[in-house]
């Protein structure tokens, strides 16, 4: 009886470890960039004019790097969440604007200045419709900034501690629960030290 | 009835011959088109012959089962052209590949380096194969016991001398 039992168990053993593979998500994949300090840039901002931003601005401050476009689907849906999330002011929230002219825009191939000037419209159009929960965004047009910050998917948020070092890395839309149960709880340690 | 099948089973091969082909089209276009993309820097065909050695050894992040060669992802070009300009800058097919993981992690080597993170992943089928031999070994020794001659008592000798000469 027992010696039935054994490939029994054995397929059981089997099922449990195919079914939690098949549970997780393939995308979640884990960022090398997490404990290293946040890559230097230099961006225009969302602003009119020549106001640039480089993350030394916030050193010494926690604080969060989310990365959007108005083409990107998801980002509508996370928006809202961020928004709310915002008007608490428990943390100063950068927008990275990741290649807001697309390759299939006839925009795409024209002079520099002419694609931040549409790319800013575009963005502050957008902002001023669905909410603005950033201090300030920035303008990654050919997503060379985006690279080194290993950007592989719109939306990505970055937790980014005094040091300039960054802490947590999320890809996809957060959510309420995700907010409250792993980035406040990160947010406050890190404002601690 | 027979003939029937043989029709059916006639059909179905040749629309498998067919969705080959078809799919070895799609694959050579893919590999045309790559090709055409780098006609403006073809005045250089040596850093695109590396581009394309060192970029089938990494994984497109966007399509996950393609490499960086291969994948039309806008990410996957805009890695290429970042490829191209590492190797314009003289940087070795290690370091580039040193840039890409310390960015996107070992994810993106289709090789993953030995250490012991990925122990498992390069020895762990060696070891499942051990294991069933070791266990092959053991299950064909049993049986071997199982199915042993039993000796034969003398008066079995006799009994069977005896049946022969009858």
């Amino acid at each position: 009886m027992k010696k039935v039992l054994i490939p029994l168990v054995l397929f059981m053993g089997l099922v449990v470890f195919l079914a939690v593979g098949l549970k997780r998500d393939p995308r979640e994949i884990p960022s090398p960039l997490v404990g290293k300090p946040a890559p230097h840039f230099t961006l225009f901002t969302l602003e009119l004019g020549d106001a640039k931003f480089s993350p030394v601005d916030m050193q010494g401050q926690v604080w969060m790097l989310n990365v959007w476009a108005t083409w990107c689907v998801a980002c509508r849906e996370e928006h809202p969440v961020l928004v709310a999330f915002s008007e608490k002011n428990q943390v100063p929230i950068v927008g990275f604007s990741y290649k807001e002219i697309q390759p299939q825009d006839p925009a795409y191939k024209s002079p520099f200045d002419d694609k931040l000037k549409l790319a800013r419209e575009r963005s502050q159009v957008w902002l001023k419709r669905h909410g603005n929960p950033y201090v300030t965004s920035v303008m990654d047009l050919d997503g060379r900034v985006g690279i080194n910050y290993g950007v592989y998917g719109v939306p990505e948020t970055y937790v980014i501690d005094k040091a300039g070092v960054i802490r947590y890395k999320f890809v996809g839309a957060v959510t309420p629960a995700l907010l409250a149960e792993k980035v406040l709880p990160l947010i406050a340690e890190l404002n601690k030290s | 009835m027979k003939r029937l099948i043989l029709n059916a089973a006639f059909a179905v091969g040749m629309s498998l011959a067919a969705w080959c082909v078809s799919h070895v089209a799609v694959a050579q276009t893919t590999d045309l088109r790559a090709g055409r993309e780098a006609v403006p820097m073809a005045d250089n065909p040596k850093l695109e012959a590396r581009l394309v050695d060192i970029s089938q050894e990494l994984r497109c992040l966007v399509c996950q089962n393609e490499s960086l060669a291969s994948s039309h992802a806008e990410l996957a070009d805009d890695l290429r052209q970042e490829v191209r300009e590492l190797i314009r800058s003289g940087k070795s097919d290690q370091e580039i590949k040193d840039f890409l993981v310390a960015r996107y992690g070992d994810f993106v080597l289709y090789r993953p380096e030995v250490k012991p993170l990925t122990w498992v992943l390069w020895f762990g089928p060696f070891l499942l194969l051990v294991m069933a031999a070791i266990f092959l070994g053991v299950y064909l020794r049993q049986r071997r016991a199982l199915a042993a001659p039993v000796p034969m008592s003398d008066e079995a000798r006799e009994r069977a001398k005896q049946l022969l000469k009858g």
